[in-house]
């Protein structure tokens, strides 16, 4: 893997004059796991929807040296961008192993299409074991747990090759171990790639941060790591309220409540 | 999971293979032979209809387009090859001194004939698959254009009487490249032609059924934005199968005419269309065998109560068609599984439904 970073300029989205985005810039970089966190609204998926290509954004988003912003959807992918959504997009009508071996199928010929599969890809193997979904080979990924259809999405992602993996709230409704479980993975897959993570679970955020960018009504308000972060006064004040007037000790026990309820008013 | 289910196809259509190429030679008379023939016409564009609908979720609405690419290719064909140096048939009713119309010249040639039945639907439905599909045309939408389709076709074949022979159609075709017609031992071969075409039409599905491409078929049925994000493009996909079902109907089409011996706007309209639509439906969109068997048994319909009852039999198309869809949503051939279980369906095989509210409610925004 080459260490590329994602690098994301002065990115601007607007929808029929409301500014969802209004110049946000970060980067991201193999060998950490990056969060995107912000209140509802924040414009945290909008951004990922940019670069993916979903929603046009002007500025610039960079992988390496090349440009995303203005590309189609399945171009970006197969310049090595994958993504996640908020709730698990997955073929429910076909099997694990089928759903791996047309995310793996991205750099086959036309041709071998044609063909029915013989044997399983040793991509698709290693992100079975990474994941923990082997025994699940066959079941049709309509009726595997919340947790584990999550994971095959992850799976997916890392047997299409993904350099950068934007992860759209990754362990929403997952359970404490599940969430665990997740982590760790994620921090795993972090050493080779570029891992980006949306979420609102500050608990699952400061466990398993490198890095940290807060939105704020479209907006960058503070970026860091995640004790910088916590430490900032505006950040305090995005969260709690300016009535908290919070100190960080407090910033760093409110939030699980803080982030229970963005969940419950999460669209 | 179902290691067995391809060899298990495949020996059905084997088994097809002989009751159709070797049985019904020997025991249907030769008026039924014909008639089975028409079935087997009406079953390759069903074979089609169930790839495009069934596996890739296009409502075709409009085959009778490609159905009539090919029939009226093969027509043309017969016509001039029965005229000989002579006026066409169909001409000497109006104007037995106006030239030939341009456009048929070329099909005097077998050869050409035999191209433009395959290229003339895949250059058309290639054309018109490219612009739909890139513009996310889908759901409704995509079938009621291709319905209006075969609407327009019809009505200007039927306005082009100079030039296509309008509502009367094409017909008293003689000769089917150098044989005669009327000899009995010709019409069996003509209809082995097209029920051999058909199992040709069926191993070429199922091939496609249990590849990677079917998989990635019915995915891009079931969630084409996701397909998206793993770096296809769905229009491509979709093109691929909606392609390869205008080829089936056309080369449908094309057998129609030599074993009916008539082809006229109405066997290619609107009507005629659903009437296709109405087998696939009726057999089981999504599976292999539904489709080919679901267009014979309506065909057999039509042509048995339909010529007897004709009043009747439109109640009772319907209806049948009323209750497949309430209490057999996947067609008869989901009727077995339902009784014995012991053959467990791939999930591939249970389609979508027909119109996906997402998808309205997508387009609508």
């Amino acid at each position: 893997m080459t260490d590329a970073s994602l690098v994301v300029t002065d990115l601007h989205v607007e929808f029929s004059g409301f500014v969802a985005v209004g110049g946000v810039s970060f980067d991201a970089h193999p060998g950490e796991v990056r969060f995107l966190i912000g209140p509802n609204g924040a414009g945290k998926t909008t951004c990922i929807d940019a670069i993916t290509g979903l929603t046009k954004g002007t500025g610039s988003a960079r992988l390496g040296e090349k440009e995303l912003l203005g590309k189609q959807v399945h171009k970006i992918v197969r310049l090595g961008v994958g993504r996640t959504f908020q709730t698990a997009s997955v073929f429910d009508e076909l099997t694990v192993l089928q759903n791996l071996d047309i995310a793996a199928g991205l750099h086959r010929s036309a041709f071998s299409l044609l063909r029915a599969r013989h044997g399983i890809d040793p991509s698709i193997e290693q992100a079975l074991a990474e994941t923990g979904l082997a025994a699940e080979l066959a079941t049709p990924a309509g009726i595997l747990s919340h947790g584990q259809k999550q994971w095959l999405e992850i799976a997916m992602l890392l047997v299409q090759d993904a350099k950068v993996l934007l992860l759209d709230e990754p362990v929403a409704g997952m359970s404490h171990d599940e969430r665990t479980a997740t982590g760790e993975l994620l921090q795993r897959i972090a050493a080779k790639r570029i891992v980006l993570v949306v979420e609102h679970d500050m608990d699952f955020m400061r466990r398993f941060a490198t890095r940290v960018t807060v939105l704020h009504q479209g907006k960058v308000l503070s970026q860091g790591t995640v004790a910088e972060v916590q430490a900032d006064p505006k950040v305090q004040e995005v969260y709690l309220g300016t009535a908290g007037a919070a100190t960080t000790a407090a910033m760093a026990v409110v939030p699980e409540t803080v982030a229970e309820t963005l969940k419950l008013t999460e669209d | 999971m179902t290691k067995l289910k391809p060899w298990i196809s495949l020996s059905g259509i084997g088994m097809f293979a002989v009751v159709l190429l070797a049985v019904a030679p020997l025991v249907l008379t030769d008026h039924w032979l014909t008639n089975l023939g028409k079935y087997c016409c009406w079953a390759i564009a069903a074979v089609g209809i169930g790839l495009a609908w069934g596996r890739g979720g296009m409502l075709v609405m409009g085959q009778g387009v490609f159905f009539a690419l090919g029939a009226y290719a093969m027509a043309m064909h017969l016509t001039l090859e029965t005229a000989g140096d002579r006026v066409p048939g169909f001409m000497v009713l109006y104007d037995p001194l106006a030239p030939l119309p341009a456009f048929w010249e070329p099909f005097r040639s077998a050869g050409f004939t035999l191209l433009a039945i395959v290229l003339l639907p895949v250059i058309a439905a290639g054309i018109l698959g490219y612009a739909l599909f890139k513009r996310r045309v889908k759901g409704a939408y995509f079938a009621i254009l291709t319905q209006a389709l075969a609407v327009a076709l019809a009505t200007l074949i039927s306005s082009t009487i100079r030039e296509t022979g309008g509502d009367t159609g094409l017909s008293d075709f003689k000769l089917f490249f150098g044989f005669v017609l009327n000899d009995p031992a010709n019409k069996v071969m003509v209809y082995l032609i097209a029920a051999g075409l058909l199992i040709v039409c069926l191993l070429a599905v199922w091939q496609f059924y249990r590849s990677r491409f079917g998989e990635l078929l019915v995915a891009t049925r079931d969630a084409e934005e996701r397909v998206r994000f793993l770096g296809y493009d769905p229009a491509n996909i979709k093109l691929v199968a909606f392609v390869v079902s205008a080829l089936m109907a056309s080369i449908g089409g094309a057998m129609f005419v030599p074993i009916v011996g008539i082809i006229t706007p109405a066997e290619i309209g609107a009507a005629a269309s659903i009437l296709m639509i109405a087998g696939v439906a009726f057999g089981g969109r999504a599976s292999l065998f539904g489709p080919a068997l679901g267009a014979m048994a309506v065909g057999w319909g039509q042509s048995s109560l339909g010529s007897t009852w004709p009043d009747g039999w439109t109640y009772i198309l319907g209806l049948l068609f009323v209750v497949v869809i309430l209490l057999l949503p996947n067609g008869l051939s989901s009727l077995p599984a339902r009784f014995t279980g012991w053959t467990r369906r791939s999930p591939a095989e249970q389609p979508a439904p027909a119109f996906d509210a997402a998808e309205l409610e997508e387009v609508r925004s």
